[in-house]
């Protein structure tokens, strides 16, 4: 890359940079300010913040690897194979990402509701239902995350020399060998940026969660649920000691981010 | 388009850019469907459309030899060589094993977990063919087993490579647009052009008498063996020829046929390389001809008609031929 010569000062560029730096910079000087420090052991003790930290963590690692299991797939098929309505297909697999997650919420409830589209028959043949369970929530996590999967890992197999695929096949590799010794290890950049990414999408999801599995204490309030409830129930030191907890989290993926993946600046 | 290539043969796949050649080696490893036609290995049928029969690549017993040997970049050496055997199902510690003899038969001297990144171009190469053979194919093939590599370690490798060919008991078929590279590795050319054979033979035979304009350019050299004496080469068959530092012990001169140049009488000059000679035969290829000398060494002019026309040239005319030292170039064989 070429290096930038050092340019002349501007001042009306300074102040509006300035502005945006603090435009970001506020709000956490805020929270921060706002801590109540002496209270945070006493509020991270409590059992209804622990578990919803706990849920908030299992859920989101586990529609991470939801998300892995469908999303790596369908990115290959993406990348690699030639069929019709391959742009449409990836417009849906797309489509969670620009989507209100209220709105996804909704659409999940008219499929895999009790009386949706699939889960309506489920309900009616084993009496199970998604929606207001922690599955339920894995799996609105998952639908909201599962696009930065599959954009990352399609982008990083479209960059890949698909020849060394080739090049194993004439060694007697089958292709469930060619994905797991050859095509995995060369896009693992792109495939733990893709999780990382929808991890913290997971972690942060709001929307689609209260919307689809609902706000049980225990069952599918995650931190961001719980969040909101204590804010609207006027426990503000809880509400600001999670999110404190949550920015510190997203600051550090962003932090290992950076370094691995995105490239240093 | 059909080839066939004997077992333990080494052949050449040899035409311009764009003629179909990788085309050619893809098809037979099984990357590409053929789209009509018959590939048959010691009387395996691979691939028979008209059967709608196909072997996939994966259960082919071919080999291959990418372009720029396509290591994989986050195995070390080793796991490379053992690749194809743990895809066969051999077992880890054997199949490393296996890889190990392997790297040392071709004489790699590199520590095994290096990765491809930290090996020279001929490191890779041989890892690259190691790999290949690994698999024990009945069929290798090699395409353009030498572009990636300098000129400079080009001629070594290439003789190591030719006597890695001639060591291995199946198929060989590479491709290249390098006539030498042909010429030095291969027993049997097989000169392609737009996707269509044009001229199949030993080396020599495609050399001395190519079939047409595009052959006669491309392959039509004069092509010596003999043994390097200083700037002298003493030419199998009889003759001697100057040459700039043609070194010591087995060499391959090549001569292009338009660098040598015909008289009615001895000329006056500066050629190092001048003798008298006798026509012995004329060959008209469009707007030149090729001229059969008869020796020592038996040598073939490419001249002008015009040229014909003034030197009054027929069969059995003779001839001063003169050319110069630095014209001959010469490799070790």
């Amino acid at each position: 890359m070429a290096r930038l010569s050092p340019q002349p000062f501007n001042l009306t560029l300074a102040i509006l940079a300035g502005l945006g730096a603090l435009f970001f910079a506020l709000p956490l000087i805020g929270l921060l300010v706002q801590t109540p420090w002496a209270s945070v052991p006493s509020i991270l003790a409590d059992p209804s913040v622990k578990t919803a930290l706990e849920l908030s963590l299992i859920a989101s690692l586990a529609s991470t690897g939801l998300a892995c299991l469908l999303g790596v797939p369908l990115a290959w098929a993406l990348a690699r194979l030639h069929f019709p309505g391959k742009g449409l297909l990836r417009g849906i697999a797309t489509l969670p990402m620009v989507l209100p997650p209220v709105v996804g919420g909704v659409a999940l409830l008219l499929a895999f509701g009790r009386r949706g589209l699939i889960g309506g028959p489920i309900a009616t043949a084993t009496g199970f239902g998604l929606p207001f369970t922690t599955p339920g929530v894995i799996v609105a996590e998952a639908f909201v995350a599962m696009p930065f999967l599959v954009i990352t890992v399609e982008a990083g197999l479209r960059s890949m020399d698909a020849r060394f695929e080739e090049a194993a096949r004439t060694l007697g590799a089958s292709r469930w060998t060619v994905l797991r010794r050859v095509t995995l290890p060369l896009i693992r950049p792109s495939l733990a940026a893709g999780a990382v990414l929808a991890w913290s999408r997971a972690l942060g999801e709001f929307g689609a969660t209260i919307t689809f599995a609902g706000n049980f204490p225990g069952t599918t309030q995650t931190a961001p649920l719980a969040i909101y409830i204590d804010l609207d129930s006027g426990r503000l030191p809880a509400a600001v000691v999670l999110s404190l907890l949550m920015i510190v989290v997203s600051l550090a993926v962003m932090v290992a981010l950076r370094g691995r993946y995105l490239g240093d600046a | 388009m059909a080839l066939k290539v004997e077992r333990g043969q080494v052949a050449a796949l040899l035409g311009p850019n764009g003629a179909g050649k990788t085309t050619v080696l893809r098809t037979l490893a099984g990357l590409v469907p053929l789209a009509e036609g018959r590939v048959v290995l010691d009387g395996h049928v691979l691939e028979d459309t008209a059967r709608r029969l196909r072997v996939p690549a994966e259960r082919r017993p071919v080999g291959m030899v990418f372009q720029d040997y396509l290591l994989f970049p986050h195995l070390s050496a080793l796991e490379n060589v053992a690749f194809g055997l743990r895809a066969r199902g051999m077992g880890r510690k054997a199949a490393r094993q296996a890889a190990a003899d392997w790297l040392e038969r071709l004489g790699l001297a590199v520590p095994s977990h290096a990765r491809p990144a930290t090996l020279s171009g001929g490191q890779r190469q041989r890892v690259a063919l190691a790999r290949a053979l690994a698999i024990d194919p009945r069929m290798l093939l090699l395409d353009e087993p030498l572009s990636a590599l300098d000129a400079s370690i080009r001629a070594e490798v290439r003789q190591d490579l030719r006597r890695r060919l001639r060591g291995f008991s199946g198929v060989s078929l590479l491709v290249t647009h390098d006539p030498l590279e042909a010429i030095a590795l291969a027993d049997r050319l097989i000169v392609i052009e737009s996707g269509r054979v044009v001229q199949a033979g030993t080396p020599a035979e495609v050399a001395q008498r190519p079939r047409s304009r595009y052959v006669a350019d491309l392959v039509g050299v004069n092509l010596l063996r003999g043994r390097g004496r200083g700037d002298l080469i003493d030419i199998e068959g009889g003759g001697c020829l100057q040459a700039v530092e043609a070194g010591n012990g087995e060499v391959l001169a090549v001569i292009h046929p338009s660098s040598l140049s015909l008289w009615r009488a001895r000329p006056v000059g500066s050629p190092r390389n001048l003798w008298s000679d006798r026509v012995t035969g004329l060959e008209w290829l469009g707007d030149r001809v090729r001229v059969q000398l008869a020796g020592p060494p038996a040598l073939v002019a490419e001249v002008t008609p015009a040229a014909v026309a003034e030197l009054e040239l027929v069969e059995g005319t003779e001839v001063w031929v003169s050319v110069k030292a630095t014209e001959v170039r010469v490799y070790p064989a």
